[in-house]
């Protein structure tokens, strides 16, 4: 068995893992990358991309359904699942070569297979294809990420009971299915299954959908879901599902409901299991490692990023925490991930985005606030476009314009928030937005006008 | 060692530039950190200038007599062996024109721990309407929009606070831990004089909070109150009358009767020596009174530390030394900051009673007017007495009425019954 010499090795190479390799890199340090499936991980290869390809086909078919709204007539279409899924898995396939392409650029080595901790600055790889590498690295990054929870008696087997991996891979769509889970991974595979025709039940036990979301959120997505004929049930618990009717039957306690599938979305755990982190002694906190500020676990020397991390589980949060990891290794001081300012985005029709504290929230933590909104039936951009549906919604310090939370249901809404994103990191008031000169006609216009209206200000509405 | 740069401190709000009046040290000598380098004369006092790092003066490019703006490179501290050409050659020669002034005066060298302090900050005047905030907006202080508003509205003084953001911005993260005693606040050096902390944060309460949240919202940035007592001086003057006519000792003034009976009074009350700090008031557990001293252009309000625990005849030499110093603007920058509680008089203009403006982050502020023969009334029919009104300045987000009026009763008390004041 042979042993390399590495100065960092890195345990997964998800965007945490593959980040940090390069970050490291960078720095000037050797790197190994540790992966037992493709670069990339499950974002590029089974969640957000793929997903992201799907939601844009999903799109393109509900812009068919309405091309008579834009004076064009077809005299029908055929839209194909399985070459939907056929082209995910092509933009997939893209992004991960893309991660196999920059590790090449950055002279980072890959060993596939497994690794394990086996001492604190040493990573067992049980390769792929049989045979075993060892890795001595003055220090390891693990980046292992999470995988589907499924709910106490229900079991995923990916053909009648999926989770997102079996939704992502399954050429064939269901003609019903329950989605179990309205968090965001649910309402974007609602989105995509009913732009396809399948009839979908939207199933949350919470009051209502999105429910991490400002409440108003909730309510227009609810709105604008049910007029495209998904049937929501929020406040429900799932207490069994069975094999029966078309496929397995789900009782609600009472309502049964029939469907042919059942996709589960109901939360993802951390992958910690195997990583030979108890005989390390690296100290666990509710199912996920924890980390210092710098990213390191309780061993020295031992770093873990992303979701095996903790929440947000978010991939634009575990590439953030990979730099930062990686600074840390290299010498630097970097500065610590700002928990309280990830933006979080959910890819439905219409597009959530948000940053910082729901009204709600807000109030609860006795801030005095105040709340500008602004719909996009009155941005002149979003009319054009024929996508009215939506608003933004400013949730600020009453007292100083502090921007505490910015919530946006729309078109671009992920593309939107970013301006609030800057402007909270560099604690930017109210003010500072207003006297920022937005591009007309642009969707921003909306952010400009809800910032205004928080200052009761707004001047078109 | 590495090199430090001796630049221009900012030593006042306003200040855009200093003259050199003379430089204590020349090229050649070994500098100690805090060794005095130069006297700088600004626009509101003659200040000495401090050495933060140690080594050798290596050079001084603003000689005596020229003027620099702050930021300036004015001379350069680093060991004999280091390289200091390039340093010195990217010096603007003269006055001409200068880098873009740091809100650090000086760069400290490696070995010399992290700078928590400005190197001289003159109080703003205390009889001044000065907004505070104010000139942490117009001045070249680098701070986030948040942090700004923050400041203003808490009464946080942006200069004296050491940024944590990118390249030395001051964040809200700064302006908060200032607020709440955890930060690169900075205490002035203290004589200790007395042991135990120097000062407790009580967490705010609900309605203090509250209280504290929607007060600036009425009078920005500080919502002021006053309360008016008036005090029989007749056995204070005959008791300053007989102090004054022994032998070698010094002589006492009514101000200095007033300092010794607020720093008493305040030991007793400290809710009045308090100052709001984000989310919590800073209460002190020592009485330094800033006393406001007129000068031709203007005022300026030297500290006199540890008053509680000075007797009357020390405090009387010291206040004397510190005014006589401060007309010839011959005050060290510390003796200009940290003022707990602060006394305004204006009696030798014969003012009868006039109210002062807060000296944040400062919580109170006591005018004192002048010692009037009055028409007194009492249980013998009417007569004449000594009458001396005082006016106190409450920050209302740190107290109420009541506690003002407790303080000034006793206040009044100790004037009243001056034994009191000597023992």
């Amino acid at each position: 068995m042979a042993t390399h010499k590495f100065d960092v090795a890195v345990v997964g190479t998800g965007p945490g893992g593959y980040v940090a390799a390069i970050r490291c890199a960078q720095l000037g340090l050797s790197v190994a990358t540790v992966e037992d499936d493709r670069p990339g991980g499950v974002c590029l290869n089974w969640g957000c991309i793929p997903t992201k390809a799907l939601l844009r086909n999903a799109e393109v078919v509900s812009l068919m359904g309405h091309a008579a709204d834009y004076g064009i007539r077809l005299s029908g279409f055929e839209a194909s699942y399985p070459e939907a899924v056929q082209r995910s898995r092509r933009v997939a396939d893209r992004m991960a070569k893309g991660v196999e392409f920059l590790f090449r650029k950055n002279k980072i080595t890959l060993f596939p297979g497994r690794g394990t901790l086996k001492a604190r600055n040493v990573v067992e790889v049980k390769g792929t294809g049989g045979g075993a590498e060892t890795l001595e690295a003055r220090a390891v990054i693990l980046a292992t990420g999470s995988e589907p929870k499924s709910l106490p008696g229900v079991t995923i087997d990916e053909k009648t009971v999926i989770s997102s991996n079996g939704a992502v891979r399954n050429e064939q769509a269901p003609k019903s299915i329950a989605v179990v889970g309205a968090g965001a991974v649910g309402v974007e595979f609602a989105d995509v299954f009913a732009s396809y025709g399948v009839q979908v039940t939207l199933l949350e036990a919470l009051p209502r959908v999105v429910p991490v979301e400002d409440e108003e959120v909730s309510k227009e997505l609810t709105r604008t879901f049910t007029r495209r004929g998904i049937t929501i049930k929020t406040g429900v618990k799932v207490a069994s599902v069975k094999p029966g009717g078309p496929g397995a039957v789900v009782d609600l306690g009472g309502e049964k409901l029939e469907v042919e599938q059942v996709l589960m979305a109901v939360g993802r755990a951390a992958k910690v299991a195997g990583l030979g982190l108890e005989g390390l002694g690296v100290q666990l906190e509710r199912g996920f490692v924890k980390v210092s500020p710098t990213m390191e676990t309780s061993v020295k020397g031992i770093y873990a990023i992303g979701d095996m991390a903790g929440a947000p589980l978010l991939a634009h949060k575990a590439m953030a925490e990979g730099v930062v990891a990686a600074e840390a290794i290299a010498g630097k001081s970097p500065r610590p991930v700002d928990y309280g300012n990830v933006p979080s985005c959910t890819y439905c029709h219409p597009q959530i985005a948000s940053i910082g504290s729901t009204e709600a929230r807000a109030r609860e933590a006795g801030r005095e606030v105040s709340v500008g909104r602004f719909p996009f039936t009155a941005n002149g951009k979003a009319v054009a476009l024929g996508e009215t549906e939506g608003f933004i919604k400013v949730v600020a310090d009453k007292a100083t314009g502090e921007i505490l939370g910015v919530h946006i249901i729309g078109p671009e809404a992920t593309e939107i928030i970013h301006e609030f994103a800057v402007g909270r990191t560099l604690e930017a008031t109210l003010e500072e937005i207003i006297h920022t000169i937005h591009a007309h006609p642009t969707l921003s216009e909306a952010a400009l006008e809800a910032t205004l209206a928080a200052l009761g200000q707004a001047i078109h509405i | 060692m590495a090199v430090t740069k001796v630049v221009m401190p900012k030593l006042s709000d306003a200040m855009e530039g200093g003259k050199i009046i003379k430089w204590l040290k020349k090229e050649g000598d070994r500098i100690n950190g805090g060794d005095i380098l130069a006297e700088v004369e600004t626009d509101k006092a003659d200040v000495e200038m401090e050495a933060f790092g140690a080594g050798v003066l290596r050079k001084i490019l603003v000689p005596a007599g020229e003027s620099a703006p702050i930021g300036a490179l004015i001379g350069v501290i680093a060991e004999p062996g280091d390289d200091i050409a390039a340093l010195v050659a990217s010096a603007p020669a003269g006055v001409g024109a200068a880098p873009p002034p740091r809100p650090a005066a000086v760069t400290p060298s490696a070995p010399v721990a992290p700078v928590a302090r400005p190197a001289a900050v003159v109080s703003a005047p205390a009889a001044f309407p000065a907004g505070p905030g104010q000139g942490a907006q117009a001045g070249r202080v680098k701070a986030s929009p948040l942090a700004k508003k923050i400041a203003a509205q808490s009464g946080v003084d942006l200069r004296l606070i050491q940024g944590s953001g990118p390249g030395g911005r001051i964040i809200r993260r700064d302006v908060e831990a200032a607020g709440s005693g955890t930060a690169a606040a900075m205490p002035v050096a203290v004589p200790a004089a007395v042991s135990g902390a120097e000062f407790e944060d009580v967490p705010l309460t609900q309605i203090r909070a509250a209280i504290a949240r929607r007060m600036p919202l009425s009078k920005a940035p500080v919502p002021h109150f006053y309360v008016t007592s008036e005090v029989a001086m007749d056995p204070a003057w005959e008791l300053r009358e007989q102090l004054n006519a022994l032998e070698g000792q010094p002589k006492i003034s009514v101000n200095d009767l007033v300092i010794r009976a607020c720093a008493l009074a305040l030991l007793k009350h400290p809710g009045v020596n308090a100052s709001l700090q984000g989310d919590a008031i800073r209460v002190y557990h020592r009485a330094h009174i800033g006393i406001a001293v007129a000068l031709d252009d203007g005022l300026i309000t030297p500290v006199l530390r540890d008053c509680h625990a000075k007797p009357l005849a020390q405090i009387a030499v010291e206040a004397r030394d510190l005014v006589e110093r401060a007309r010839h603007r011959k005050l060290r920058a510390q003796e200009l900051s940290g003022a707990t509680f602060s006394i305004s008089n204006l009696g030798m203009f014969d003012v009868a009673e006039f109210s002062a403006i807060i000296n944040p982050p400062e919580g109170a502020i006591l005018a004192v007017g002048s010692v009037r023969r009055v028409p007194v009334v009492d249980d013998t029919g009417l007569g004449v007495g000594r009458r001396m009104l005082l006016t106190i300045s409450c920050d209302h987000r740190v107290m109420d009425g009541a506690m003002g009026a407790r303080f000034l009763q006793d206040v009044k008390r100790l004037l009243e019954e001056p034994l009191r004041l000597l023992v």
